[in-house]
């Protein structure tokens, strides 16, 4: 109770760094959720509606990396962009670019997985239009991810869901600093170690809220009109 | 081939439900079975609740197999930052705490959770920086001397910043002077444990406060040295306090006593007095005197 009571206190007093903590995650999450998208739905599409030598170990391979632990895609990251690695001279490393790079090798993979499986299953009768249609390749790639909006926008908020969620790997290479690249999910991980259980739980139901607020936006935003 | 695939996942979920509920019930037999058949009135559990430094650094794993030979009972150590440390205690889930933030042990026991601080043992906290020391901080007669040094040439710092006894120790020698994380952008607050800071502060070529055993042990993965230890203000006491049974309910009182006797006398002291020396040529705690 005493935590539902800080939450609404917390939202209704608008605290700077609150708002900071919330901007960050948002833009973090954003341009994550972004990314992987663009990256991952095309491929889904081509694994999903396309037949091709090499395909099942593809897919095995994407299957696979949808279960890969978020530290890891962390610990990968930070090797990377750390002082004396490949990329250390760009200086990434305790950045949201950073925090950006991990979320995006985390969340590609289940974008790819859960699209490719969506259209496996659905493609064939828009293949068969596209073909009577005469499209292209290209085409009838675009036609099968249009007829099947709603339930990719749903892939769109499942990787959303992911990245917001997230602390893993937001955590090693973000570095949780505070004005800079402390989210929501590391601050409450930060209030939880100081041992202020229920403040940590309020910033949890606000984090809900937040996650709620883009779904509904989201489905309104993604509604066919059919569906009144 | 869907109706197979639900099958085999409800199997897997009725697995992993069995499986846990059956992990307590050989867990206490294990317990209760082992020392005699007293356990079943008599609880062999201490819960500890203490900070990551003591943990970490090795210290209690280096002492409890010979406690809990002798005595015949089982700490279970539950180790975090000192904030969560003291409030577990609070919330009624630890027996004894072994912590080292004076004002809050203090407020524990004002509050009625603990009945009596032992401070027992202490060690110097350090300011390790870069190699080549850019704030030219060696030298410094105290901690506070070479923080302003830091503040003046705006070296970068990575504090705790998580209300632990090394974060609220290093607010105290900061005193008046504490920079603002919002404006000081060389103040960098990181919000994590100490090894996480470390490591961060490596990476950075930042100045950093830290207690002496957690920096030894992770020494030869981090690109920083010493810069200052043990001045005056850089003392960093540990107590133990037991919590009160008469504010809490369900402790092991008897436990926590015996723990506490047996980590006061002279054979924890003399364990402790050395510990370090093997590994790191000094030793890293040292006791108070009686």
């Amino acid at each position: 109770m005493e935590s539902f009571r800080q939450a609404f206190q917390l939202l209704f007093s608008l605290d700077r760094e609150l708002l900071q903590i919330i901007g960050v995650t948002l833009r973090m999450s954003f341009f994550s959720t972004t990314i992987s998208c663009l990256l991952g739905l095309p491929l889904g599409a081509l694994i999903g509606t396309r037949s091709f030598k090499g395909k099942s170990f593809l897919k095995k391979l994407i299957h696979t990396l949808m279960g890969l632990p978020p530290v890891v895609a962390g610990l990968f990251v930070y090797v990377l962009f750390t002082h004396y690695g490949p990329f250390g001279s760009l200086n990434l490393l305790f950045t949201v670019k950073a925090m950006v790079v991990a979320q995006v090798l985390l969340i590609t993979p289940l974008v790819v997985g859960l699209s490719s499986s969506f259209l496996e299953g659905t493609s064939r009768p828009v293949i068969d239009t596209a073909r009577g249609l005469g499209l292209s390749k290209a085409g009838t790639v675009w036609l099968c991810l249009s007829e099947g909006r709603s339930a990719l926008l749903s892939v769109v908020l499942s990787a959303f869901g992911r990245s917001i969620a997230e602390v893993g790997a937001v955590s090693i290479v973000g570095g949780n600093i505070q004005w800079k690249t402390r989210v929501m999910t590391t601050a409450i991980m930060l209030e939880t170690n100081k041992g202020k259980f229920s403040f940590a739980l309020a910033l949890g139901m606000i984090l809900l809220l937040i996650g709620f607020v883009v779904n509904a936006l989201a489905s309104f935003a993604g509604k066919e009109p059919a569906d009144d | 081939m869907k109706k197979a695939l639900a099958l085999i996942l409800a199997a897997i979920v009725a697995l992993s439900f069995a499986a846990c509920g059956a992990k307590p019930t050989t867990d206490d037999a294990a317990t209760t079975a082992a020392p005699t058949q007293t356990a079943a009135t008599e609880n062999k559990v201490i819960r500890l609740s203490t900070t990551t430094s003591v943990n970490d650094s090795g210290l209690l794993p280096y002492l409890l197999p010979t406690f809990e030979a002798e005595t015949g009972y089982k700490v279970e150590v539950q180790s975090a930052g000192t904030g969560a440390a003291i409030q577990k205690a609070k919330d009624g889930n630890a027996d004894v705490i072994l912590v080292h933030a004076k004002a809050s042990e203090e407020e524990f026991i004002a509050e009625g959770y603990g009945t009596e601080r032992l401070p027992f043992m202490y060690n110097y906290f350090v300011i390790v920086g870069p190699k080549d020391d850019p704030a030219a901080v060696n030298g410094s007669a105290d901690a506070a001397a070479a923080f302003a040094r830091i503040r003046e040439s705006k070296s970068k710092f990575v504090s705790r910043g998580d209300e632990s006894g090394t974060h609220k120790a290093e607010l105290k020698i900061w005193g008046d002077n504490a920079p603002d994380a919002a404006k000081d952008d060389w103040y960098v607050s990181a919000g994590q444990g100490m090894g996480a800071c470390l490591t961060m502060a490596s990476e950075m070529q930042a100045y950093c406060l830290t207690d002496k055993a957690t920096f030894l042990s992770m020494k030869d993965e981090l690109n920083l040295d010493i810069v200052l230890a043990e001045g005056e203000d850089m003392k960093n006491t540990y107590s133990l306090i037991a919590v009160n049974p008469e504010k809490i309910d369900g402790l092991n009182t008897d436990g926590a006593k015996a723990f506490i006797d047996w980590m006061l006398g002279d054979e924890a002291g003399a364990l402790i007095a050395k510990y370090g020396e093997a590994e790191y040529g000094a030793a890293l705690f040292t006791l108070l005197d009686k």
